[in-house]
């Protein structure tokens, strides 16, 4: 067992473990996120060690599985270190290639480079792909390197010494000045600066404090907090280790989403082996401080990621909020004093103590300082993890990193911080993003998930299913959330099904209202913005559907329908087989012909037609 | 109907066992190891957790009916999970989950009358790069179209003529 006992011990296992990596030596590293495990990744990364140990050559390449490289659409990703090659998209057939082409001649494989859409370039190093090219990674910088089950590896990266540098040569209050110097604020979606939480908890009465990490990543189309977790899982316990410090808690808690089973192991693994190198437990590297960090896994409820109704999960009871104040920082769990972040936010906090408060400030916005993680998703060539810093703008994430919307459809929007935020139209692409312009906006940052809406998306529809989804995660405790997002839904209904009435449009801005300043929490307090926002930027596709009885976008059932162009129709046949209704009929090689009554619009014909034939109006 | 495990009082005996002076926070722990054995709650499990672990049943009952991980009614033996998050959405996961709804012939939340089968949806599982993501068995099936969503459901009814 390795115990490192002071900050001088762990500088030698770093150096240690440098002397021992041999940076020349090949090593293949395959991604093994969640998404690249979908797309096999785990088969690839076993084929790679059975060819080198069939060629004999398990002392001179090594093979590393890493968390989430973030470049989620191209998975499964690999990249040959030291050259930094990248391949994208790999499969088990390619390996004995790979191995003995590339890592052993170095020749690149062509068919396996990745070619920017924009230019039609190939692109043969992970650095010049565009994707990686324009983001600056603070957070996400080691999940291509490092063995996220492997402390050795963090430690040879620097890991754990910004905790030896605030345990030895800070004193908790100077922790509390660098991360409120460094204006760090919460990831997580309000954005409060977190050294004045920290402060307020640090100077809250009481013996027994908590700190919280939130991984209770509920909103829809957001990763970031599971790739960090999966990735780099020590970054955030060194986080928590060096916050529990200067706040004065020798106890911790990570409520963690159950449905991020990989996130929860590698944390598992993490804090066990941080209690085992010694950084967590009693006497942390020789300063006596006491710290542990207990995991509490969530079971299944969205309101849950409001810090109350968090706590009173982890307390075993029914996750309700309650009103505040008190502020969790006077008192939080069990009646205590407690300080919580969210994932990302943690996982700066050891940035900030390595670089200083001063260096990293420089990073950002003038009151949004450091970077942040979006995760970029919907209808966008490259869907996965964009770290940028604040102050980037919506269109150089959305078309330089992206690489813009598939099938040459336009952009219509972009959805930005879940079912609390907005959307924001193409006229507002440029505005540097920042907590502040956001807000001014009618979005929010929220916990930067960014979902991109092609030409084919029905706002009024996209609207109806964010108001659904916090209608069915309303705890139900306050009035104006449980029955004013179910008579907002109810609204939204009628209007996508055709049933709209003149006077819809005002009563859902009255609704949202009132919803906005009486709800108990955060959860109903933004619950209505989706709706003002596509009010806001898409108001004509709402009167469309209410005065014309039309779905610009051709995706509310009600209000389209789906026929056969007869000039296109070859009569393959392909509709008729595969509709589930049976209400396509037509001789073999003849035009086509589909029955209005029996059609139930699901559009399979419209997805199958090869020739274009199905007309959607 | 075979496919329910008979409630064991026994077992919840020995589950509780290691929990009993677990002190804070253990109750949802106990109740996720029912709900993992026998794939719901059982009425009876419930009372003697309660009276165990001196936590009101009015407690106990609120905890398992307010998360979504719980369920008092068994779930059925294949669980297909449609990912309903905003990315899939936008790429067509209402359809893909209108398809298997027809197929099955239940509504999201409900299980076959035969026990077979339960049909769920969930939030987000970042895995929006797949999207539309179907869940069938813990197996991750992504860019979900309605012929693939016609596939997927032949293998897994396939299966419950072999078991």
């Amino acid at each position: 067992m390795t115990m490192v006992r002071t900050p001088e011990e762990l500088e030698s296992l770093k150096q240690k473990l440098l002397a021992a990596r041999e940076p020349d030596k090949p090593r293949v590293s395959v991604c093994c996120g969640t998404g690249c495990r979908v797309h096999g990744s785990m088969d690839v990364i076993e084929a790679f060690r059975q060819e080198i140990d069939k060629r004999n050559l398990n002392g001179d390449i090594s093979v590393v599985g890493t968390g989430c490289h973030g470049f989620c659409e191209k998975g499964p990703v690999v990249v040959l270190k030291p050259s930094g090659v990248f391949y994208q998209r790999v499969g088990l057939g390619d390996v004995p290639e790979i191995v003995s082409e590339t890592v052993l001649n170095g020749a690149v494989i062509d068919r396996l480079t990745y070619v920017d859409p924009a230019s039609g370039a190939k692109v043969v190093y992970e650095e010049d792909v565009p994707f990686y090219r324009k983001q600056q990674r603070l957070v996400l910088d080691l999940n291509g390197d490092i063995d996220p089950t492997n402390i050795e590896d963090y430690i040879a990266f620097g890991g754990y010494a910004a905790l030896g540098k605030a345990l030895h040569q800070m004193k908790p209050e100077g922790v509390i000045e660098e991360v409120v110097e460094s204006g760090l604020r919460g990831r997580g979606g309000a954005g409060f600066p977190a050294g004045i939480k920290w402060r307020l908890c640090r100077e809250a009465d009481g013996d027994t404090k908590y700190i919280i990490c939130n991984a209770d990543e509920g909103d829809p189309g957001a990763y970031m907090d599971r790739s960090i977790m999966e990735g780099n899982p020590h970054r955030v316990v060194e986080g928590m280790i060096i916050g529990a410090w200067a706040i004065g808690a020798h106890e911790g808690y990570v409520y963690i989403r159950n449905e991020y089973p990989l996130a929860v192991e590698n944390l598992r693994i993490a804090i066990g082996q941080a209690q085992e190198y010694g950084f967590l437990g009693h006497d942390i590297l020789g300063s006596g401080f006491d710290f542990s960090i207990h995991i509490r896994p969530g079971s299944g409820a969205f309101v849950c990621g409001e810090e109350t109704a968090l706590m009173a999960s982890i307390e075993d009871r029914i996750g309700e909020p309650r009103p505040r104040p008190p502020y969790p920082a006077e008192r939080g769990l069990w009646g205590k004093p407690t300080n919580i972040n969210n994932v990302e936010t943690w996982a700066n906090v050891p940035i900030v103590i390595d670089r200083g408060g001063e260096l990293y400030s420089q990073i950002g916005t003038d009151k949004s300082k450091g970077t942040k993680i979006f995760s970029v998703v919907g209808n966008i060539n490259n869907t996965g993890l964009v770290e940028v810093p604040m102050g980037t703008t919506l269109s150089e994430i959305v078309y330089d990193i992206g690489g813009g919307v598939p099938g040459g459809k336009e952009c219509k929007a972009v959805q930005l911080g879940g079912p609390s935020g907005g959307c924001l139209p193409r006229e507002h692409f440029d505005v540097p993003i920042d907590f502040e312009s956001l807000q001014e906006l009618g979005a929010i940052m929220g916990s930067g998930g960014m979902v991109v809406c092609d030409e084919d998306t029905c706002m009024v529809e996209f609207a109806r299913y964010f108001m659904d989804f916090v209608q069915q995660e309303s705890c139900g405790k306050c009035v104006p959330c449980r029955l004013g997002t179910r008579a907002m839904l109810e609204v939204l209904t009628r209007i996508t099904q055709g049933e709209g009435q003149e006077g819809d449009i005002e009563y859902l801005e009255e609704l949202a209202k009132q919803i906005r300043e009486s709800s108990l929490c955060g959860l109903g307090q933004t619950a209505p913005n989706p709706v003002l926002s596509t009010i806001r930027y898409f108001r004509d596709e709402y009167e469309a559907h209410i005065r014309d009885k039309h779905c610009p976008a051709h995706v509310c059932r009600a209000l389209i329908h789906y026929s056969v162009d007869p000039e296109k129709c070859t009569g393959c046949g392909r509709c008729l087989r595969n509709c589930p209704a049976e209400a396509i009929s037509g001789a073999k090689k003849e035009p086509h012909n589909i029955d209005q009554e029996k059609c139930i619009k699901c559009g399979s014909c419209y997805e199958l037609c090869k020739f274009d034939a199905i007309v959607v109006e | 109907m075979d496919f329910q495990l008979a409630f064991d009082a026994s077992e919840i005996d020995d589950l509780l066992n290691g929990k009993r002076d677990g002190g804070n926070g253990s109750l949802m722990d106990v109740l996720e190891e029912v709900q993992a054995r026998y794939r719901y709650l059982p009425r009876d499990a419930l009372i003697l957790i309660s009276e165990s672990m001196g936590v009101p049943l009015s407690q106990t009952y609120g905890v398992a009916t307010f998360y979504n991980a719980f369920s008092l009614k068994p779930k059925g033996r294949h669980v297909i999970n449609v990912c309903t998050g905003t990315a899939c959405m936008v790429r067509g996961a209402k359809k893909v989950l209108e398809r298997i709804s027809e197929r099955l012939g239940i509504q999201p939340g409900e299980t076959t009358e035969d026990g077979q089968f339960t049909l769920e949806t969930v939030n987000c599982l970042g895995a929006c790069a797949l999207g539309p993501v179907v869940v069938a068995d813990g197996a991750y099936s992504g860019e979900m179209t309605s012929a693939k969503t016609d596939a997927l459901l032949k293998e897994v009814m396939s299966e419950v003529e072999t078991v």
